[in-house]
C-alpha cells in the first residue's frame, strides 16, 4: 500500500494572529513494505504530517494518494482510509476507556461492523501481537495496567483493525528501557511477518538508526532530507543545526577519530559498534 | 469547530487599550452596559456606536474579528427580534393566519436586537483586549473591599484563574482523544440522538480521568510551593493605575453623562 503526498500545505489558523504555517508543500512517495523513520524538533510539522495520512487532518492545499485514492477529494469514505492506516497516538493509553482489556480493543473493529466472532478473533490476535498474554489479561480493566502493558493494549487496539499502514508517534515516549526495547522489537516483527508499511516518529537516533529503512527528516515543515539512516547520519553537522543529532554511538566513532582512530563513522548500534572496535584493535596489533 | 467561538478569546495586539489597568476595562464595560440599557431611541445608538468604533480601532482588533464573534449568539438575536416583531401590538402592516406584524413590533424587534448586537460586542471587547490572568486579577482587586463581609475573593479570582487557565488545555485535549478514536473508526457526527449520546462515552471517560489526574497533580503542585491561599501574596505583576486609566474613565463618565441626557431630555 503506497503513499503519495503531493504539495501538501497546511496552516492553522488562517486570518488570525494565531496563524501558523505547519506543513510548506510538502512532496514525499511512501512505497509499500517501507519502514520509515520520521524525525525533526518538536514543532517541525510531523504531528500535522501524520494526521493527514488518514484525513484527520484536511489539507490547506495539495493533495495525499493512499493505495492509488486521492483521500483529500470530497466525498471520500473516511472509515475506509482509517481502516488500511491505522494511527497510534502519542501517549495512546489516555484513549482507553472501556471496561475491560479485551473491550476497549474491540472498540476499532466494532466500529468496522465485523462479526462478533472476527471481532473476539482479531482481539486475541492482536493480543498476541503485542505479547499480552490473552487468558489472564482480557477480563481485567484496563486502568488496572501497568503503564507499559495500557501503552500494548492502545497499540493492540488499533492492530485489531488490520492496517496495512502503521503509524506510531513516539510510541516509547516515557517508557523504562525494557518496555522501550520490547515494543520496538515487536513493531519490527509485525513489519517484517506482515509486510506492514511503517512510519515510526521518534526523537531516538538509536532506534531510528537500527529499525527503519529511509528517514525522513522534517524542519520548520518542510522535508529537509530523506534517505538512508547511512547516508542521513553522515550529515552530522546538518543534523545538529536543526536540533537533531546522530546515535551516540555514532558519536563516539567520529570523537575517537579525531583523536587518530581510522574507524568507519556510519555505524548506529552497540553490536555494530563492537565489531569494528574489535577488528580495529585486531588491525593495530598485527601492524 | 470549537475554533470558532471568539468569545472570551483573547486577542493580543499591545495597543492602548491592552495596555490599559484591568479595573478600568472592568468599570468602563459596566458602566457601558448600564448605558446601554438606559437607551430608549435610536439616536442613542449613534453615540453607542461611535463609542464601539473609538474603542475598537484604539485596540487594533479587527472589525470582522468582532463581529465573528456575534455568531454563536445569531440565533438568540433573531429569537429577539421576531418575538418583539410578532407580539407588540399596534399598527398592523402584514397579516397571515394568526400571525401579525405590526410596525410598533418591526421598531421594537430592531431595537432590542441592536441592543444584544452592541451589549456583545462591547462586552467581548473587555476579553479580546485583555488576557484571562489580568482579568482576574482586576476581578479580585474590584472585589477586595468585599472580603470584610466574608466575600473570599482571593479563593473566587484563583478558582476562576485556573478554570480560564485549563479552557485551551481541556480543549486541545478533547480534540487530541476524538482524534484518537476517530483513528480508530468512531463516529461522532452521525446517526440519531441516542446514538450520538453513545459515541460520547469513548471521549468523556478518559476525558474525565484526565481532568482528574491533571487538578491532582495541579494541587500537589502548589502544595509543593507552599500555596496558602491570599494572605500575604505578593504579586509578579503589580496593578499600577496611569494617566490612560484616568482618561479612560473620564469618556466612560462622560458616556455615561450622554446617554442620562438623552433619556431625561
Amino acid at each position: 500500500m503506497s503513499i503519495k503526498i503531493q504539495e501538501l500545505t497546511h496552516t492553522y489558523n488562517p486570518g488570525s494572529p494565531f496563524e501558523t504555517h505547519a506543513l510548506k508543500n510538502i512532496n514525499l512517495t511512501i512505497e509499500p513494505g517501507e519502514f520509515i523513520g520520521l524525525i525533526g524538533h518538536t514543532g517541525s510539522g510531523k504531528s500535522t504530517l501524520i494526521q493527514h495520512l488518514n484525513g484527520l487532518l484536511k489539507p490547506t492545499s495539495g493533495s495525499i494518494w493512499i493505495d492509488g485514492t486521492d483521500i483529500t477529494k470530497p466525498g471520500i469514505k473516511l472509515k475506509d482510509i482509517r481502516k488500511k492506516v491505522g494511527l497510534v497516538f502519542q501517549y495512546p493509553e489516555y484513549q482507553l476507556f472501556e471496561e475491560t482489556v479485551a473491550k476497549d480493543i474491540a472498540f476499532g473493529p466494532a466500529n468496522l461492523n465485523l462479526d462478533e466472532q472476527e471481532i473476539q478473533k482479531r482481539v486475541k490476535e492482536a493480543m498476541e501481537m503485542v505479547k499480552l498474554p490473552y487468558e489472564g489479561l482480557k477480563d481485567r480493566s484496563p486502568f488496572d495496567l501497568s503503564g507499559g502493558q495500557r501503552r500494548r493494549v492502545a497499540i493492540a487496539g488499533v492492530l485489531a483493525m488490520k492496517p496495512d499502514i502503521l503509524i506510531l508517534d513516539e510510541p516509547t515516549a516515557s517508557l523504562d528501557p525494557r518496555g522501550r526495547d520490547e515494543i520496538l522489537d515487536q513493531i519490527k516483527t509485525l513489519h517484517r511477518q506482515q509486510q506492514l508499511t511503517v512510519i515510526l516518529v521518534s526523537h531516538s537516533m538509536e532506534d531510528i538508526g537500527r529499525l527503519v529503512d529511509r528517514i525522513i527528516v522534517m524542519h520548520q515543515g518542510t522535508v529537509a532530507l530523506t534517505g538512508s539512516p547511512r547516508t542521513i547520519f553522515q550529515q552530522a553537522e546538518m543534523l545538529e543545526e536543526i536540533g537533531l543529532g546522530v546515535p551516540q554511538i555514532t558519536h563516539l566513532m567520529k570523537s575517537m577519530n579525531q583523536r587518530g582512530c581510522a574507524l568507519p563513522e556510519d555505524v548506529f548500534t552497540v553490536e555494530e559498534a563492537k565489531e569494528v572496535i574489535l577488528s580495529y584493535l585486531r588491525g593495530s596489533q598485527h601492524a | 469547530m470549537l475554533k470558532d467561538i471568539t468569545i472570551g478569546q483573547h486577542y493580543p495586539t499591545g495597543s492602548l487599550i491592552h495596555r490599559l489597568d484591568p479595573r478600568t476595562k472592568i468599570i468602563g464595560t459596566f458602566v457601558f452596559m448600564a448605558g446601554l440599557f438606559m437607551i430608549r431611541d435610536f439616536k442613542a445608538y449613534l453615540v453607542v456606536m461611535a463609542l464601539l468604533l473609538m474603542v475598537i480601532t484604539g485596540s487594533k482588533v479587527p472589525l470582522r474579528y468582532v463581529l465573528k464573534g456575534l455568531r454563536p449568539l445569531m440565533v438568540l438575536i433573531m429569537v429577539t427580534f421576531f418575538i418583539n416583531l410578532f407580539m407588540t401590538r399596534g399598527t398592523v402592516f402584514f397579516q397571515l393566519g394568526p400571525v401579525n406584524m405590526t410596525w410598533e413590533g418591526l421598531r421594537q424587534g430592531v431595537f432590542m436586537a441592536l441592543r444584544l448586537i452592541f451589549l456583545i460586542m462591547g462586552t467581548s471587547m473587555l476579553t479580546l483586549t485583555t488576557s484571562p490572568i489580568t482579568l482576574t486579577d482586576g476581578i479580585e482587586h474590584l472585589l477586595n473591599p468585599l472580603k470584610r463581609v466574608g466575600v473570599p475573593a482571593h479563593e473566587l479570582a484563583m478558582m476562576m484563574t485556573i478554570a480560564l487557565r485549563f479552557i485551551p488545555t481541556l480543549l486541545e485535549e478533547t480534540d487530541k482523544i476524538m482524534k484518537a478514536q476517530m483513528a480508530r473508526g468512531a463516529d461522532f457526527e452521525s446517526g440519531n440522538l441516542i446514538h450520538r449520546a453513545q459515541s460520547l462515552v469513548p471521549l468523556l471517560v478518559p476525558l474525565f480521568i484526565s481532568s482528574f489526574r491533571r487538578a491532582d497533580d495541579l494541587a500537589m503542585a502548589m502544595e509543593a510551593r507552599c500555596y496558602r491561599g491570599g494572605e500575604n501574596r505578593t504579586r509578579m505583576k503589580a496593578l499600577k493605575w496611569q494617566q490612560a486609566d484616568a482618561a479612560g474613565l473620564v469618556l466612560m463618565s462622560a458616556f455615561m453623562g450622554i446617554m442620562l441626557w438623552l433619556r431625561w431630555y
